[in-house]
């Protein structure tokens, strides 16, 4: 592999890996704040950066991927079907539109975290998810940089690693700026129309994730995640219109 | 201890909630899809849409679960 090509297929590589990541980052700060989730991030890019500086290129062989992306991806698949029956019964009617907010603020206050103002308060259900999604792809992103860069022609050892991280740097530099500029149109979208849109994200994520862990080769690969999300939008919308048709009915013969 | 109590009710509501059937049915379809896997390695591109399905079927027997309670 040539430099140029080494360059470019970590760039493309890292771009996908980061704008994944960059997903569940805007869906969790729009949704549960943008302070906890940020933290959560963080904590991830740093723990990162502490393993690779502890372990450098042998981190790739440290930690068994396939069991993080099955713990990950089923702890994610978990928390988004939840996210996404909820927004469901909302958006047919079936539960209040608000009670999330009263059933997490009880959480919360039994966690006894709560001060009187709500200020300097940490959400663990923000901070958790954008922790755990920035660092399974963070770990994805050190793989490719270390087996693009080891397995390249571009330079022997440490140089092809420096050219695949120059790539990985030129991919985080783009993805960080898209980012900035799309979270505040999208924080404009109404809450629940959020809610359910997260909720098929990290159901989509995390079944990829945890089907990777589990042993399953998706056949699109990183592609299959649009499938996935895809599939379960029409699901999703299907059973909004029934519950919506059966509440009705159910009201009709009332 | 009720710290531990609240420790542990937070992440029971937090990765279970109100419908511990959905959370079940992910631990037992991965747990199966890792056997089927183990025991079939030929069977890996075959068992994705089988992990979709029974996401999909889970998710439809707690909604109407849900809706016939209301």
């Amino acid at each position: 592999m040539s430099t140029f090509f080494l360059f470019s297929a970590a760039f493309l590589a890292c771009v996908v890996e980061m704008v994944e990541a960059l997903t569940i980052i805007l869906a969790t700060g729009i949704t549960r704040g943008w302070r906890s989730t940020i933290i959560g991030a963080s904590l991830a890019v740093t723990l990162l950066a502490v393993i690779i500086v502890l372990f450098g290129a042998t981190t790739a062989t440290l930690i068994p991927i396939d069991l993080l992306r099955l713990v990950v991806g089923g702890f994610l698949l978990v928390f988004g079907l939840q996210w996404l029956r909820k927004a469901i019964l909302r958006a047919s009617g079936l539960k209040a539109l608000h009670d999330e907010e009263l059933i997490f603020s009880k959480q919360v206050s039994t966690l006894g975290q709560v001060s009187p103002s709500g200020q300097g308060v940490i959400d663990w259900v923000g901070f958790t998810v954008a922790f755990k999604g920035v660092f399974l792809e963070g770990l994805e992103v050190v793989f490719i940089v270390v087996t693009f860069g080891a397995s390249s022609s571009a330079g022997a050892g440490t140089e092809g690693v420096m050219v695949a991280s120059a790539g990985a740097l030129a991919a985080f530099v783009l993805v960080a700026v898209v980012g900035l500029l799309v979270h505040r149109p999208l924080a404009q979208v109404p809450e629940n129309t959020m809610k359910f849109a997260v909720g098929l994200m990290l159901a989509a994520f995390g079944t990829f994730w945890a089907g990777e862990g589990a042993g399953v080769e998706w056949p699109l690969a990183d592609a299959t995640i649009l499938v996935l999300l895809a599939v379960y939008s029409v699901f999703a919308f299907a059973a909004v219109a029934l519950l919506k048709r059966s509440a009705q009915r159910a009201l009709a013969t009332a | 201890m009720r710290v531990l109590y609240s420790f542990g009710a937070f992440w029971w509501d937090f990765l279970v909630g109100d419908a511990w059937e959905v959370a079940a049915g992910v631990v037992v379809t991965l747990a199966a899809v890792m056997l089927l896997v183990t025991v079939t390695p030929a069977a890996a591109e075959l068992t994705g849409p089988l992990v979709v399905l029974a996401v999909i079927v889970l998710m439809g027997v707690s909604l109407a679960r849900e809706a016939s309670h209301r």
